[in-house]
């Protein structure tokens, strides 16, 4: 019996996890990798002295992660690495967990959900073809393996990941031929307002001074910028060979990574039938969370970007929000004192978020990136479904993903509709004229990640 | 195709992505080797028999589907790399093992 169980060791689960184990309550942390840090600081403790990750990974990202190691040390966190949250029975809090040694199972007074983000699908035609990975991927596989893609690499997509990466990529030595930016003539006005309400170019400045650094030195490694790019095609036999885009745009390429920002990871929280909300700025789908991360369940709150894009520092604020309430709610805290503790929390969060309506509304994702245009592009990779059937199996009368789901295996395959969910679901809604909202979105069903039947086999009884 | 760069970290796992051995930093995934080890697809599609590569590194995607110490389906790049390690490319469908 744990007080709180986090899932997920990134920003919101470390955040949450010191604060919790500070205010003296028992605190399991759940995370697949192997080492704390979450996608952004994935491998921070081993690689935060790579010249080419300097900056907030290699300092912020660092001192996060030793703060979580000093608090295992004071005791009261039980770590556990490599393992999975496979299922999760909300009513007794019992979670079914795979781990190196086996499956096994805990049982949580409140579980928080801090699952994070994941990219964007960017459906362009050939984004299965072999060395076609997303940005992240290629951030990944530098902070994990130090290591670079080989030959003439292009970017392709939009968001403040791409300059990032692309200076990342600069420093290892291995600067990208080419950025294709997709945002369109006429975002940054249309984008303007947002950021001037609020104040929010100015409690942002430093954020925006920052991707100003980085677009500037990208461009200063050699790094050629083509702006307002449609119609991206990946080309090639078996393998990329070449990109190509509206208006006869053409060019080599051994590795292209594309990027239409991030959304949050909400499989888990859907599966466990959390309401959840289509956000029309970030267009993505999000749990309903109350100002403290819970949800209507009695067991369950999510914190972090699984909860609403808001980016590391932000995911720290809602993380340790979400840790006082779970000491309140297991009356460890009494309400004035959580309402107090709170306090500086909130204002780092309004201080984080401050510059975010502007950017999301700058990189929206074109409609086409929502929902393909090309008949013939691939929206599940599992099944290799393509928009054309998806829209075919809408004028049949499927309704929703999970309509189509029975007609044409989107969200069957092993990912269980992971990547291809959000867009079906505006595929669909395109062909029938109805919001995405109303298309909804894919109810997943456990196990959350496959396991083996001998893994089931090996449960203990009872 | 990917590359290492040795100064920051030194490759001292080794590995064996098909039948090639290499070695690859601690800490590195069976998906980092095999791009590593420039494989032209780590599996072909149970569908179409199109050929994939990882695509996400972080356990979305599933594209990188492996078989791992002769155990298939498995996230190469959810699987930290660990000595002698063999990580083979997966053809299509699975087929029913008839044992004589």
């Amino acid at each position: 019996m744990t007080d709180l169980a986090i899932i997920g060791a990134g920003p919101a689960g470390l955040a949450a996890a010191i604060e919790a184990a500070s205010l003296g309550l028992s605190v399991t942390v759940i995370d697949e990798q192997p080492a704390p840090g979450g996608q952004i600081f994935r491998n921070v403790e081993r690689a935060s002295s790579d010249p080419a990750l300097a900056g907030e990974y290699g300092s912020d990202g660092a001192a996060l992660v030793r703060r979580f190691r000093a608090a295992i040390q004071a005791g009261g966190i039980d770590y556990r690495a490599s393992t999975t949250l496979w299922h999760l029975d909300t009513v007794g809090g019992v979670l079914s967990l795979r781990g190196e040694s086996g499956t096994g199972s805990l049982v949580a007074q409140r579980v928080l959900l801090a699952t994070g983000a994941q990219e964007r699908p960017v459906p362009i035609p050939g984004w299965t073809l072999p060395n076609v990975l997303t940005a992240g991927a290629a951030q990944i596989l530098l902070k994990q393996a130090g290591a670079v893609p080989r030959g003439r690499t292009v970017l392709a997509g939009q968001g403040p990941l791409l300059w990032l990466l692309a200076d990342q990529l600069a420093k290892a030595g291995a600067t990208p031929a080419l950025l294709l930016e997709t945002t369109p003539r006429g975002a940054l006005r249309q984008a303007l307002p947002a950021g001037l309400a609020g104040a929010g170019f100015w409690r942002g400045r430093a954020m925006l001074a920052k991707g100003a650094t980085l677009m500037a030195a990208s461009r200063r490694a050699g790094m050629r910028v083509i702006s307002h790019v449609t119609g991206l095609r990946a080309e090639g036999e078996g393998r990329l060979q070449r990109i190509t885009w509206d208006g006869g745009g053409s060019t080599e390429a051994d590795t292209l990574l594309l990027h239409e920002g991030v959304i949050p990871s909400t499989h888990v929280s859907r599966a466990l039938g959390l309401p959840h909300q289509w956000d029309e700025t970030q267009l993505c789908w999000r749990p309903e969370v109350d100002a403290w991360g819970a949800t209507p369940n009695p067991l369950l709150a999510v914190a972090g970007d699984g909860a609403g894009i808001g980016g590391w520092q932000a995911a720290t604020a809602t993380g340790a929000l979400a840790a006082l309430d779970a000491a309140c709610r297991l009356g460890r805290l009494p309400e004035h004192a959580r309402d107090s503790r709170a306090v500086p929390h909130r204002h780092l969060l309004r201080r984080m978020l401050a510059l975010r309506p502007f950017l999301d509304r700058l990189y929206a994702p074109a409609p086409g990136v929502l929902a393909p245009a090309d008949d013939d592009t691939i929206v599940c990779r599992c099944e290799e479904v393509t928009a054309g059937q998806v829209r075919a199996a809408a004028a049949l009368g499927a309704t929703g993903p999970n309509q189509a789901k029975a007609y044409l295996r989107t969200g069957m395959g092993p990912c269980q509709g992971r990547m291809c969910g959000t867009t079906v679901a505006a595929v669909i809604a395109q062909a029938r004229g109805i919001p995405i909202a109303e298309a909804g979105a894919l109810r997943p069903r456990a196990p959350f990640k496959p396991i083996t039947v001998g893994e089931l086999a090996d449960l203990p009884a009872g | 195709m990917f590359a290492q760069r040795p100064d920051p970290r030194p490759a001292t796992v080794e590995v064996f992505v098909g039948d090639a051995a290499l070695r690859v930093p601690e800490g590195s995934t069976a998906a980092a080797a095999v791009m590593l080890a420039g494989l032209p697809a780590i599996r072909e599609t149970p569908v179409n028999g199109s050929p994939r590569l990882p695509y996400c590194m972080m356990g979305i995607c599933f594209d990188c589907l492996a078989e791992i110490d002769g155990v298939a389906n498995r996230q190469a790049c959810m699987v930290t790399v660990r000595p002698g390690m063999r990580i083979a490319p997966q053809h299509g469908a699975r087929a029913a093992r008839m044992s004589a």
